[in-house]
């Protein structure tokens, strides 16, 4: 791949959330860390899949770039602009380049606004175009994701779950955004109508070189559209490289546990297939274990140093981080 | 091996406002004891529906099983009066349902919950209860369990709560587990202890299982048979392997290439079952499938198409060969 410019630059983003007890005086007695220090970048035109399993704190990084919530600390670098020193209308401004798609497209949209008026609001509130010209643009978004124009006039509750998700694609793309956060953009969507979704973002990509942050939780559709795969446990990214390297050459345990687990479905496969099963839970992210996240469930971990410090998020050649003390 | 289960005909329907759902449409299954049968359709196809069904938890007004038998050891669980089915529910038969944050009562402790089953079906008395319950917990590899049996559900991971599921789904040996989605609520490590689990379980105690999933990938793991579900329907029904390895009806083919494969080469596109699942009250006539069905011919918009024999132990639905071969 070309070396191309980097949009989105990330630097140690930390995500707290406070725990407060009592019910006059609230009293500050503890965090939920749940993006706890986060370094990394994606190239323009790229999209950069995040996966991890639920509460790992996906969904809240996709949200602290877009600033939706304020980050605790570290730098969120835009086009060079710094994100999380902007306020007001310059912040403002910045999310015209910057566009998210819900999980949910049952709960994402207002059930009381028309079609015209959900894909449009960004439009009028961005002073991109108002009127007859407004409503014209509107109709063709539609068209482009995949939609009769002539639907605008419908509610959400006319449109099957896969239509609505054209819906909010054709929402954050009205702006004409560089880049789009997808946060799970296909799991509330069933399996026949899932690739649909995914062509869908695939085009839209090309056609109007879109950088996207892809969030998800199904790592074979993950692999499928990004370029590159960042692995997330308990606030932490455990290891970030290219598609390829993750998936056939991946070396934290847990990314390796992670894709042991997903299931193929091919029964020789299967019936071959070494598992290696993690025992027990995630631990909670208000009191995450001391050093790696993630030695409470490692099947590999090196007693004395794994429950104590902390691994360093290291490249280990060719742009592949990891972060593990057994990798070198 | 003998059959436990025959189901012939079965067809329910709910009666709404905006007109008859016809949510299972005339099906016919078998299963074998010790048999794992996976039922794989998407959400609204009847795979929950049909179990429901036999089970006889259909609620009614509006749904009623209108026709069909389903016989469980010699006798017909559609036609058993209430008492019987409920001496047979959670006791030969036993379900476990998709989403195990709100299938246990917050109320109740796990024992209590647990036990309940052991107390009505097998009569024991509380301290038998309490040491089976400490042992099926064991069996569902939940740590320490004798001193979490006093614990609600909130104290428990969802993981563990679906252990707990599985724990009083076992609790009275059945010979027939219902397992509906079991792990769609679950992360991707937890969904794969809880296939190794049941895996285990089924070796150790060797009863039958049905497992409803959307997943194809779980079931390829998992069963030794399956039947494929569209518009209420069963279109394909065949071993796992012959599933997989030679699929004959267009939507299963549909399902397989729409997905993307961990361990396959990386195609540059995906190829989706285009257009949407039929309205259960306003059927189209013909197949159901015929209108997303890249090979549809005049005749699939026109008569349905019924299960046949295509291959050994192996039914299709269609009136096209994908295989390219005559029919």
């Amino acid at each position: 791949m070309a070396e191309t410019e980097i949009l989105l630059q990330v630097q140690d983003l930390k995500m707290w959330f406070p725990i407060t007890q009592g019910i006059v005086v609230q009293h500050h007695t503890g965090d939920i860390k749940a993006v706890d220090g986060l370094s990394f970048f994606i190239r323009q035109g790229e999209t950069l899949g995040l996966v991890g399993e639920s509460g790992c704190g996906k969904s809240t990084t996709g949200r602290a770039i877009l600033q939706l919530y304020r980050p605790t600390g570290g730098d969120v670098y835009f086009q060079g602009q710094n994100l999380t020193k902007l306020k007001g209308e310059p912040l403002r401004l910045m999310r015209r380049q910057m566009q998210m798609i819900f999980q949910d497209p049952y709960a994402s949209l207002n059930p009381r606004m028309t079609v015209g008026d959900i894909v449009g609001e960004p439009l009028e509130v961005h002073n991109v175009a108002r009127g007859r010209e407004l409503r014209e643009r509107v109709m063709d978004l539609l068209e482009d994701v995949g939609l009769n124009r002539y639907f605008v006039n419908r509610y959400p509750h006319e449109f099957s779950g896969g239509q609505r998700q054209r819906i909010g694609v054709a929402r954050a793309l009205a702006v004409g955004p560089k880049f789009i956060v997808c946060d799970e953009p296909i799991s509330a969507l069933d399996v026949s109508i899932q690739a649909q979704i995914i062509n869908l973002l695939e085009e839209m990509q090309q056609k109007y070189h879109l950088t996207y942050l892809f969030i998800a939780h199904d790592l074979s559709v993950v692999r499928h559209i990004s370029d590159r795969v960042a692995v997330m446990y308990l606030g932490k990214i455990v290891e970030l490289a290219t598609r390829d390297q993750l998936y056939f050459d991946g070396r934290h345990p847990y990314t390796k546990a992670l894709l042991s687990a997903v299931p193929i479905p091919d029964p020789a496969v299967e019936e071959k297939r070494q598992r290696i099963i993690l025992t027990g839970d995630v631990p909670s992210p208000a009191n995450p274990p001391k050093g790696c996240h993630f030695h409470t469930r490692c099947p590999v971990k090196i007693t004395g140093t794994c429950d104590v410090t902390d691994p360093e998020f290291k490249d280990i050649g060719n742009l592949h981080w990891v972060a593990c003390h057994r990798v070198s | 091996m003998a059959t436990l289960l025959q189901v012939k005909g079965l067809k329910t329907q709910f009666f709404t406002q905006d007109g008859v759902v016809n949510a299972v449409n005339a099906i016919d299954f078998d299963l074998n004891e010790g048999e794992t049968l996976g039922i794989v359709g998407e959400s609204g196809c009847g795979k929950s529906v049909s179990v429901l069904s036999l089970m006889r938890l259909i609620p009614s007004p509006p749904g009623r099983v209108v026709g069909g038998e389903a016989w469980f050891q010699g006798r017909d669980l559609i036609k058993m009066d209430m008492e019987e089915i409920r001496s047979v529910r959670g006791n030969k038969i036993a379900m476990i349902f998709q989403d195990p944050m709100t299938s246990l009562n917050p109320v109740l402790t796990i024992y209590q919950q647990v036990s309940e089953a052991l107390e009505l079906h097998l009569g024991m008395d509380k301290r038998q209860s309490r040491k089976r319950t400490i042992e099926l917990l064991d069996l569902v590899r939940i740590p320490a369990a004798a001193n979490r049996i006093d614990d609600y559900p909130h104290q428990f991971s969802g993981g563990m709560r679906q252990r707990v599921m599985i724990a009083m789904g076992l609790s009275c040996n059945p010979q027939l587990l219902i397992a509906d989605e079991p792990t769609t609520a679950l992360d991707v490590t937890i969904q794969a202890q809880i296939t190794d689990l049941v895996r285990q379980l089924k070796q150790e105690i060797g009863m039958a299982v049905i497992w409803i999933t959307h997943d194809l990938g779980i079931i390829a793991g998992l069963a030794d048979r399956v039947n494929v579900m569209y518009a209420g329907s069963i279109v394909e029904s065949a071993d796992v392997k012959d599933l997989y390895a030679d699929p004959r009806h267009p939507y299963t083919l549909g399902l397989l290439h729409s997905i993307p494969r961990l361990d396959a080469e990386r195609k540059t596109r995906l190829t989706p079952i285009e257009g949407l699942p039929p309205d259960l009250i306003d059927m189209p006539p013909g197949c159901s499938f015929a209108p997303r069905c890249r090979f549809a011919m005049e005749k699939c918009l026109t008569e349905t198409p019924a299960l046949e024999t295509v291959a050994r132990r192996h039914t299709v639905a269609c009136w096209v060969d994908v295989t390219g071969g005559k029919r």
